[in-house]
């Protein structure tokens, strides 16, 4: 509590002493909402959360334990800054599997591939510099790009990811106005929230255009292994090892909880980046690092990937379907591996304001202008169909459709709708992002 | 004698009632006694059968929790509990219903207009938006029926703004309350205590930038607190009375919260009720009780302990 000069007071004793970015960091009604969504009574179709029960835990458990019986002194320890050499070894056989040939010196491991976007953006952007985003783009990642107070401007995309001409004419307009583009910050392979993946054709293209104006390419890319009909295409820095930091992880090809993630970056980047990483977290986690050397080693993670992939289609056919059957005035894309669905409400509607009316019908989404820097995507939700089961996705849908029912009518008969474009930035918890 | 904190629930204000709790039980535990929480669950009747010597305080917000459904609950179970019975908290929830009970006791509320979504439906939005801006000036505050900390609420201050409140607010519920827009100091007094024993605590006057909305009352820094009140001695009379009025006409129970704003002209209008007041960092309950020089567990405690008495009695 602090006294002002008027003589009252402020819960915050600490007001007069934030930096400016922070005063545009408040949590809203809408993050509170997503606190109901925990309730076993709520379908949450929001969460971007793994579905773990099928992973072998009897086996992890064990593994983990041999761990600390026998490795215990290195893994309770502090290890190295740019990571575990072993399990960088190994991150390279897993980037081979998307046509990427790195050595374990071009690879930092971070904690989650989160702390490798904010290290990216932390040693590249200066307040005022500019990333160009794919519209939309990742929640997560836009969070830490207003905490660097970049400015992001957003590229559209279409059902074969971004939109080389639209690229290049936003990198030739920047330019022309002056403005310092460091990065293009891309999800190419079935995005979150879109769903889409940038097609073979377009990788080059974009690759060259970001050549020509000299821009970098974050290729952010957790999902690549996650395909259901199709081997992974190849990765942006297979093409551009110089020109492309890859960010991988974990935490959907195995679990989240262990917060390992990884860059892969040119030579005197990825310096840069081992000594940002020390100075944030002195060295990624020895514990979670070794456990995930020896899970690679011991088991057969390929074909676990394997099997999420089947659990995953099985729920993106159950929601794709529910969708088909109860909610025809809304339309979507239907995406082809990842966790996500996106989905444009019928005319009118606004996402955020049918959120609490979602609550109360026991249902939750995220809405779509979490996913734009500049509060645009009131028209449309991110759907996620990576945690419920089949039976409760298609429940969700089912309550979601009277929920658009009831929000149509209520417009309808107002003929207004919608809060306007969202200036709160709304940091999402960690299992929504 | 042992407390169970109920916080969570399913409404819209969960997370304020999960970090009420939480505080109510940290400062019941500093005072040294024994707390448990617990959520609205299949398991909760089970447990309450099970308790002895334990008073059940129930900090949910919003539905389920002050709409009198969960006192109805703790009353079939016949386990004590803080806090305001079962009828009168529906009384209380539905403002508009609200304001009619305590207009008669002679309190200044201000005036307003009810009206359900199927309403506009049925007789023509246009039209009734243009009945309703006919019969009040601008600026309007338009909320839910039924609802706390600010969901859903909108200050209308041109026509052009009303089709969208309405929207806004029919997202919460299907019930609106319309009301002028009364300026002044802003006052929220809380009531401790039961019919002629209640008594007020020190009002606290919100100073805000901007509305003073679910940003504002959540997070620290936004809004200036001045406790008690900056008022004239007769501006201080003028809320407390009104808030006591509230408390007793409406037959309220060991706490509530009024929110009031006292006009230029000194008289004290009610803009809301509060049975299970807010209990987090930023909340005004703690604020009065704190003003008052009393301790917050101490007071907590002395309140279980009389709903304890109560139940025995």
């Amino acid at each position: 509590m602090t006294h002002s000069d008027s003589g009252g007071t402020r819960l915050d004793p600490w007001l007069g002493s934030y930096a400016a970015r922070a005063h545009n960091m408040r949590a809203s009604e809408i993050r509170a909402l997503f606190s109901v969504a925990s309730r076993p009574e709520v379908v949450s179709l929001a969460g971007g959360m793994p579905y773990l029960a099928g992973l072998p835990l009897e086996q992890i458990g064990e593994m983990m334990s041999r761990l600390v019986a026998e490795q215990g002194e290195t893994a309770l320890q502090y290890g190295s800054g740019q990571g575990y050499e072993p399990l960088r070894e190994q991150i390279t056989q897993v980037m081979e599997l998307e046509g990427i040939h790195a050595h374990p010196d071009d690879v930092v491991v971070t904690t989650g591939s989160q702390q490798a976007l904010d290290l990216v953006t932390t040693i590249f952007i200066d307040p005022g510099d500019v990333i160009v985003a794919e519209a939309p783009s990742y929640v997560g990642a836009l969070g830490v790009f207003r905490a660097h107070e970049a400015e992001v401007v957003h590229v559209p995309m279409d059902a074969d990811g971004l939109v080389p001409s639209a690229l290049d004419e936003t990198l030739t307009r920047l330019a022309a106005a002056g403005k310092r583009v460091k990065f293009l910050y891309t999800v190419p392979n079935y995005h979150n929230p879109g769903g889409v993946t940038l097609s073979l054709e377009r990788r080059p293209q974009v690759l060259e255009i970001c050549q020509r104006h000299g821009v970098l390419v974050l290729e952010d890319n957790p999902y690549g292994l996650l395909g259901f009909d199709r081997e992974p295409l190849p990765a942006l820095r297979s093409m551009d090892p110089e020109g492309v930091i890859y960010l991988g992880s974990f935490s959907k090809t195995f679990a989240p909880g262990f917060r390992v993630g990884w860059a892969a970056a040119p030579h005197a980047v990825r310096e840069k980046l081992v000594l940002a990483s020390e100075a944030a977290i002195l060295c990624p986690s020895n514990a979670s690092q070794m456990a995930i050397s020896a899970y690679l080693d011991h088991h057969d993670w390929q074909g676990q990937i394997k099997a999420f992939r089947e659990q995953y289609r099985e729920r993106r056919d159950a929601m794709i379907s529910a969708l088909e059957e109860m909610m025809p005035s809304a339309s979507w894309n239907v995406p082809d591996g990842g966790f996500y669905v996106w989905v444009k409400l019928p005319p009118g509607l606004d996402a955020k304001s049918m959120l609490p009316r979602a609550v109360t019908a026991r249902v939750a989404y995220v809405p779509g202008t979490a996913f734009y820097y500049d509060g645009a995507g009131a028209d449309h939700i991110r759907l996620s169909y990576c945690y419920p089961t089949p039976e409760r996705i298609r429940e969700g849908v089912r309550r979601l459709a009277g929920v658009v029912a009831a929000e149509l009518e209520t417009v309808r008969i107002f003929g207004a709708g919608g809060s306007g474009p969202s200036r709160t930035i709304e940091f999402p918890s960690p299992d929504i992002a | 004698m042992d407390v169970m904190i109920l916080a969570g629930g399913l409404s819209h204000e969960r997370d304020v009632s999960i970090r009420s709790g939480r505080r109510v039980k940290d400062a019941l535990e500093e005072h040294g006694v024994t707390v448990a929480l617990a959520d609205v669950d299949t398991s909760l009747i089970p447990t309450l059968r099970g308790l002895s010597n334990t008073v059940v305080w129930p900090l949910l917000h919003g539905a389920s929790g002050e709409d009198g459904s969960l006192q109805a609950l703790l009353e079939l179970t016949g386990v004590p509990f803080v806090g305001t019975r079962s009828q009168e908290a529906r009384v209380a929830w539905v403002k508009p219903v609200a304001k009619a009970v305590f207009q008669r006791a002679g309190v200044a509320t201000p005036e307003s207009v009810t009206l359900p979504q199927s309403l506009f439906r049925e007789a023509g939005a246009d039209h009734v938006m243009e009945a309703i801006l006919a019969n009040f000036e601008l600026p309007l505050v338009v909320k839910p029926a039924r609802g706390g900390s600010a969901l859903g609420v909108s200050l209308v201050n041109d026509r052009s703004e009303l089709a969208q409140a309405m929207v806004h607010c029919f997202a919460y519920g299907d019930m609106a309350l319309i009301e002028t827009a009364v300026t002044g100091t802003e006052v929220a007094v809380s009531v401790i205590g039961t019919g002629d024993e209640a008594r007020v605590l020190p009002g606290v006057e919100i100073v805000c930038e901007g509305p003073y909305d679910y940003d504002a009352r959540y997070n620290p820094g936004r809004v200036e607190y001045f406790a008690p009140a900056r008022l004239s001695a007769a501006g201080a009379d003028a809320v407390e009375a009104a808030a006591l009025a509230v408390h007793r006409s409406m037959g309220l129970v060991d706490l509530s919260r009024i929110d009031l704003i006292l006009d230029d002209s000194g008289v004290a209008h009610v803009l809301d009720i509060n049975i299970a007041p807010g209990m987090t960092e930023t909340s005004l309950f703690p604020q009065a009780v704190e003003a008052a020089g009393l301790d917050l567990g101490a007071l907590y405690a002395q309140i279980c302990a009389d709903a304890l008495a109560r139940a025995s009695a």
